[in-house]
């Protein structure tokens, strides 16, 4: 019995990692290229770009959908506390969230496409920075009283080094989505996203060094469970890692390889997920709440897994199979649907 | 109290706006989805174009609709954490669950395979894509079931009981199971597939009005009216059923609905109000227009009450609902639109029946086409109605009889939920606004009928074909023809 305790907040510990991890990847092209398209100097350049998330972007974005329906059903204190403390970042990221889903429709639509370009860039812009903000606050810490409820203020997440770690995101979105870009476009539209890509993986190399760094200096508690042997080699291995993947990826960007980039800025945002959840587990609001204090019954965990569960192949197969049926170059087809 | 510094009087005024909003777009993808599998289904099975251009056409509006739902939707999935964190943690072992189940089996389901039925016409089977058609619709309605699910068991709380404030579960199956989730799941179900349906009739009436291919748009009317034969006298039903329900398990809510203050007696008729001012502060109505014994027919078709249905000042004021106008109006309404429709329905059945509906004369029966025009937003109307009866009516109990409303809010500066709440007032009128907009204006533009047909191997038959979906032609002048 006391084994099932711990096993089940685990699992789904893991397999909402996997929710998020996916969400991140997925919807972080979706927003990077988004936020690319506030650089873009043409419609028909824009246009392309759209279309080259027209058939996914949903898909993508309900992942976030299936992790908060998930967390709240599995955590539920975390959910509230969390979301709570967080009110300012989550209503951040809804509303560019919304701005940027009707952009796609209004502007196939519109006669005058310049505000819901504007809707689509800086929605997206929007939702990175407030995903950003939040996942620095939970990195932080969240203040909390003794029942694990919010206690501290609504703005304490406005600060510098979550500000460092939200910018951080926002150029990891913008390198995944260029080199999602350059898999998906030719020609002249690819050559740029080349050059963005190689500016991107710089500047979100020097934002994780920066994270890195600071990271232990400033947060005490985190700084503790850090050096404590054995996770002190793992966190010794993740830097290097990711420095030999960087590598990897501007040599393939010098190469113009077409796929390799996006493949080894996914293997990036693992490696950095991957971390990070190290730095998590066993808490879901560092250092105050375990999983395990914040995990529902063993009965709804249960209840869950046979629902949710087994339901994920199939929710992986038929979303590669939507990518399988839409891969190749994007082109200009004129009318949507 | 001042309204504006009051986070649980905001924290709820931004709940109602927001759910009030996002209802308005699953309605029609949920009801029109199922009319997409139909008329896909008739395209493949008789090869006609003109249901291809039907499902072409409707999916224009289907996608603008779909979109402002998913993105009205997002602010719904969190606003339980933001604005309702004590409520998520007591009700997250059952409530987040569901939430979680409409996440993973219905909303995944329709974006998965959305991207294919919009944009899979050429790159698929025909197969293949009409089942991405198919789970479209069935995602979307699983989406119905599961959120029903969820709200019927705040409405009656079962399959386990309150510890320490926590809602522990003992029985999943009996929660899902609870007493108001089969009637509320059939009511939702048809007032999706109703609405669907007359504003789909409404818009093809407003074509055959206009004289613009009367024949194409006879078909979706056609298609429309069959179906509303049945639907709309269901609704009616499955609508008495629920009234009976919500008069078993939530007297309170019932006593609001019927603007009654005083108790009737078991055994014995009762007055049932038809129109009535009521007057809260001094708990009677104002005026009344009254249907002498009509009370003991509206809840159990005959006489005499078997049981007492007792009035508001049964229960202290602070154990039932307030707005009980807002409560009584709202239920009048909706039931009054849900009769309309079924006589609308009526109507054409007759002139169908009488042969006054073929595609030469049907632009003829202007009286009838206007009102099937003027029937198009009713049935939003009924359903925002029928939810502010729900869920206002459910006051002042988040978790029926469990978790009070003032219990269930975040402690949140109000300057922080004003703030949001007026962010979300502007945003969502600008969004209406520019949907209502661009909705009209792809109306005003008309389906496409010489659109290539997907079908490889079918392109002789199509010269024939698109003739025969034009065989009524454009009759304006050129100009207006665009
Ligand atoms: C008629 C049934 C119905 C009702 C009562 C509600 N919804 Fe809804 N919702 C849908 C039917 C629907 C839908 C038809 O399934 C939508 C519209 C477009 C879409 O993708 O799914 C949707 C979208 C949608 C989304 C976006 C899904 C995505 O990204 O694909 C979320 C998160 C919610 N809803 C959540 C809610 C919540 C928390 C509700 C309760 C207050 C709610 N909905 C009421
Ligand atoms: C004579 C006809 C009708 C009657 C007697 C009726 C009755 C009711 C009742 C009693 C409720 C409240 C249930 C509760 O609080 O738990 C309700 C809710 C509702 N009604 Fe109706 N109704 C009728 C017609 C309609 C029509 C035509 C529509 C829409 C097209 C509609 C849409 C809704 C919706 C969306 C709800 C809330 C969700 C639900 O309970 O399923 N109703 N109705
Ligand atoms: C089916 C899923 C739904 C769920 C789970 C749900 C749940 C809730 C919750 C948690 C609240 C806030 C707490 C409270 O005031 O008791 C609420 C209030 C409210 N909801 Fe619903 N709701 C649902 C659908 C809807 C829809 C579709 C509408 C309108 C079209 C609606 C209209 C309202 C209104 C008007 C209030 C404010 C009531 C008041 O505070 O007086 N709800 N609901």
């Amino acid at each position: 019995m006391d084994a099932l305790l711990h096993f089940l907040p685990q699992v789904w510990f893991v397999i909402l990692a996997l929710f998020l991890f996916l969400y991140v990847m997925l919807d972080g092209f979706d927003l990077g290229v988004g936020i690319l398209s506030l650089t873009s100097s043409n419609e028909e350049r824009r246009t392309l770009l759209m279309t080259s998330l027209g058939n996914i972007w949903d898909a993508n974005e309900t992942w976030l959908v299936l992790m908060g329906g998930g967390l709240f059903g599995a955590f539920p204190l975390a959910y509230g506390t969390i979301l709570n403390a967080l009110y300012i970042p989550i209503f951040i990221m809804i509303f560019g969230l919304i701005f940027r889903a009707v952009a796609f429709e209004f502007r196939e639509q519109a006669n005058n496409k310049i505000f819901w370009n504007f809707a689509f860039g800086i929605g997206s812009f929007l939702a990175a920075l407030g995903q950003g903000f939040a996942l620095g606050t939970v990195i932080q810490g969240i203040k909390v009283d003794a029942m694990g409820h919010f206690i501290g203020s609504t703005w304490d997440w406005l600060n510098w080094r979550n500000l460092l770690v939200a910018l951080t995101l926002i150029q990891g979105y913008v390198l995944i989505g260029s080199t999602y870009l350059i898999l998906k476009t030719e020609g002249e539209l690819q050559n740029t996203h080349y050059r963005t890509a190689k500016l991107a993986g710089i500047t979100t190399l020097l934002g994780a060094i920066l994270i890195t760094i600071t990271t232990p200096i400033f947060y005490e508690s985190l700084r503790d469970r850090l050096f404590s042997a054995p996770l002190v080699y793992i966190f010794a291995a993740i830097p290097i890692l990711g420095m030999v993947l960087v590598w990897l990826l501007l040599q393939s960007l010098n190469q113009r390889e077409e796929s390799t980039p996006f493949i080894w800025t996914i293997l990036i945002f693992l490696l950095s997920f991957i971390g990070l959840g190290l730095i998590v587990f066993p808490y879901i609001i560092p250092t105050e709440i375990t999983i395990y204090q914040a995990a529902a019954a063993p009965s709804a965990l249960v209840f869950m897994l046979i629902f949710i569960g087994f339901l994920i192949p199939v929710m992986l197969f038929y979303n590669i199979y939507n990518y399988v049926v839409f891969r190749g170059k994007v082109v200009n087809e004129g009318e949507g649907y | 109290m001042n309204l504006f510094s009051d986070t649980v009087t905001l924290s709820r005024m931004q709940f109602a706006l927001t759910a009030i909003f996002h209802m308005l777009w699953p309605v029609l993808t949920t009801g029109m989805a199922i009319y997409l599998v139909v008329v896909e289904g008739l395209w493949l099975k008789t090869r006609n174009p003109n249901y291809y251009y039907h499902a072409r056409f409707w999916t224009k509006l289907y996608v603008l609709n779909f979109g402002i739902g998913v993105a009205s939707g997002l602010p719904m999935e969190f606003q339980f954490g933001t604005n309702w964190a004590p409520f998520s943690e007591a009700v997250g072992d059952f409530f987040g669950s569901i939430l979680g189940f409409e996440g993973a089996m219905a909303f995944m389901l329709e974006a998965g395979f959305l991207g294919i039925m919009l944009f899979g016409w050429e790159r698929v089977h025909p197969a293949i894509h009409y089942l991405a058609t198919i789970m479209v619709a069935f995602g979307a309605n699983l989406s119905t079931f599961w959120i029903l699910v969820a709200n019927s068991w705040m409405q009656t709380p079962s399959g386990g009981e309150m510890v320490n404030g926590k809602f522990v579960v003992n029985d999943y199956f009996q929660a899902i199971l609870n007493p108001f989730m089969a009637k509320s799941v059939s009511h939702m179900f048809l007032a999706t597939l109703e609405t669907s349906l007359f504003v789909i009739g409404g818009i093809s009436a407003w074509y055959i009005i206009n004289q613009r291919h009367q024949a194409f748009f006879a078909h979706s009317l056609k298609i429309v009216l069959a179906v509303a034969i049945a639907v709309t006298p269901l609704q009616i039903y499955v609508g008495h059923l629920s009234a009976e329900q919500v008069y078993r398990y939530q007297p309170t809510k019932l006593a609001a609905m019927e603007a009654k203050w005083e108790t009737s007696p078991a055994g014995q008729p009762a007055d049932w109000s038809l129109l009535a001012l009521p007057n809260e502060k001094r708990e009677f109505n104002s005026w009344e227009i009254t249907i002498p014994q009509g009370l003991g027919y509206v809840l159990e078709f005959k006489a005499n009450l078997s049981e007492p249905v007792q009035g508001l000042k049964e229960w202290p004021v602070n154990e039932r609902p307030k707005m009980v106008g807002l409560i009584y109006y709202s239920f009048r309404v909706m039931s009054g639109i849900g009769f309309f429709l079924a006589g609308l329905m009526v109507w054409s059945l007759l002139q169908w029946l009488m042969g006054n509906l073929s595609p030469e004369t049907i632009s003829q029966r202007k009286w009838l086409l206007r009102t099937w025009i003027l029937a198009a937003p009713l049935g939003y109307i009924a359903v925002e109605s029928g939810w502010i009866v729900r869920c206002v009516g459910r006051q002042p109990w988040t978790l029926y009889g469990e978790i009070r409303t003032v219990d269930a809010a975040s402690h949140l500066p109000a300057s922080n939920v004003l703030t949001s709440l007026i962010c979300f007032a502007v945003i969502y009128s600008m969004l209406f606004i520019a949907a209502l907009y661009f909705g009209s204006r792809i109306i005003r533009r008309g389906p496409k009928l010489d659109l290539p047909l997907p079908i490889p191997g079918l392109e002789d038959k199509v010269a024939m074909s698109t003739e025969q979906a034009n065989f009524v032609k454009d009759q304006r002048p050129l100009e207006a023809q665009q």
